[in-house]
């Protein structure tokens, strides 16, 4: 049995919360130069230009891409050989939130009520955690902070399994089309199929995660991708919706297995803020 | 196309200059309002009461912003989802407000109000809070210091860059530039 203390959890957490928060990856900034490239209207360049600048200047000088730096949200594998010593694991990620967001200067945006008074918790605790049991002595903490912008545009719907391919792409691309300029387009579109009601959701969220512009690496469901991308980006929408040719810069599906009589299918929306990151402790 | 170089605050003038499409860099003083502040604003108004700040003229930038690290005027200020604003929007125009900024698509209310009281709604690059924060010059609180970043400050901009979505014309960037892109 491996011994892990917590507070190196901690540590770790409150680096990757700074870390993903200021430096836009090296994933997404490819995407964005590439899209200039490929990008005909002038304003939609102008935006793109305005981007790639953003995240330059956030390097340089240490500060965060985006005021909302977000809802803390984290993968963790957990090798089932790992014995946590000294808290929880919820304590631990948490501890580390409260320090990367004040030490980084980030904005605290979590209100502990949602519905009455709405009052910050003032540390932009509690993150939101999922994690997994896998075999080994290794823990993988995968951390995006996710802005609110992009997240109230998401949407989960229960299809039917005979609405097939062409059902579920409708369903991804009029969605998407009705999000519009909000979610700060050029935008991500992590997209679920299969499993649960809220299965589907997680595996929305988990496709955010993926190394941005990778396909999956079931070559039918890559060209889906690609299809529903070029699909988005044929709505003329554009970078920040001022009209354009990217208007996504990809989509990512996971799938799951579905029970016979249905085929859920989600929409979770990030927009070029898209900042993901992950440690193997 | 060169950005117009435009003075906050504005004049009915200024603002029919102004047309969806155009490109603009501010100058001059603008001020932040989020949800809490137009619902504090606009409950004063319809109690007939005085506002903590004269809207005439004013742009109202819809931003909250990020801490600022020691030697920054501001911390990380891109626009926020405007949207949420469109309830408080019509009666901010009949106080005087000329211009908002933020980001994402308006109600038809919101657009007829622009018509109706010659106003305009820009869009800043949402997700370009490290590049924005670097126009604001000055920043400080003027109205309700207890809601954090979502209290009123006043910012001096210099060419701080926007795009005109809707204008006093009735026209919206975000239909007609899809229209134009799409195939
Ligand atoms: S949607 Fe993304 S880029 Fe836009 S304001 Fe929110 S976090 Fe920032």
């Amino acid at each position: 049995m491996r011994e892990l203390a917590a507070s190196t959890i901690s540590d770790h957490v409150a680096e990757m919360c700074e870390e993903a928060n200021i430096y836009l990856g090296e994933d997404v900034f490819g995407l964005l130069k590439d899209a200039l490239e490929t990008e005909e209207s002038p304003t939609g360049k102008e935006v793109l230009k305005q981007l790639i600048e953003n995240a330059e200047i956030a390097r340089d000088e240490q500060i965060p891409i985006c005021q909302d730096t977000g809802f803390a949200v984290f993968f963790v594998e957990w090798g089932q050989e790992v014995h946590l010593t000294g808290g929880t694991l919820d304590e631990a990620i948490n501890a580390g939130v409260k320090r990367g967001y004040e030490e980084g200067y980030l904005r605290k945006s979590i209100v502990k009520d949602p519905l009455y008074e709405r009052k910050n918790t003032g540390d932009n605790t509690p993150a939101v955690i999922y994690t997994d049991i896998v075999p080994g002595d290794k823990v993988k903490i995968s951390f995006a902070p996710k802005g609110g912008g992009s997240e109230n545009m998401s949407a989960v719907k229960m299809l039917k399994p005979s609405d097939g391919e062409a059902g579920f792409i409708d369903f991804v691309v009029n969605h998407v089309k009705a999000a519009g300029p909000n979610p700060c387009p050029p935008i991500v579109v992590g997209v679920g199929i299969g499993g649960t009601f809220d299965k589907v959701a997680v595996q929305a969220k988990k496709a955010l995660f993926r190394h941005v512009g990778d396909s999956h690496p079931d070559s039918r469901f890559a060209k889906l991708e690609k299809t529903i991308k070029d699909k988005i980006n044929d709505l003329g929408v554009g970078p920040q919706g001022f009209g354009g040719r990217t208007f996504a810069l990809a989509v990512h599906i996971e799938d799951y297995p579905s029970h016979i009589a249905s085929m859920a299918a989600a929409v979770n929306i990030n927009c070029h803020a898209c900042r993901h990151l992950e440690r193997v402790i | 196309m060169e950005p117009k170089k435009i003075k906050a605050p504005l004049s009915d003038e200024d603002v029919m200059a102004l047309k969806s499409g155009d490109n603009v860099l501010i100058s001059g003083v603008i001020y932040t309002a989020r949800d809490a502040a137009h619902k504090k604003l606009v409950e004063l108004m319809d109690k007939g009461e005085s506002l903590p700040i004269d809207l005439n003229g004013q742009f109202i930038f819809y931003v909250g912003p990020t801490p600022a690290k020691p030697g920054q005027a501001i911390g990380s200020a891109g626009p926020t989802t405007s949207g949420r604003m469109d309830a408080y929007t019509p009666q901010m125009l009949e106080k005087g407000m000329k211009a908002c900024i933020g980001k994402g698509l308006r109600s038809q209310t919101v657009k007829d109000a622009l018509q109706k009281h010659k106003g305009l709604y820009l869009a800043a690059v949402g997700g370009a809070g490290a590049l924005l924060s670097k126009k604001i010059k000055k920043c400080e609180v003027v109205a309700y210091p207890e809601l954090g970043a979502e209290a009123i400050h006043r910012l001096e901009v210099e060419e701080f860059p926007a795009t005109v979505v809707n204008d006093a014309y009735g026209n919206d960037l975000y239909a007609e530039g899809a229209r134009e892109y799409a195939r």
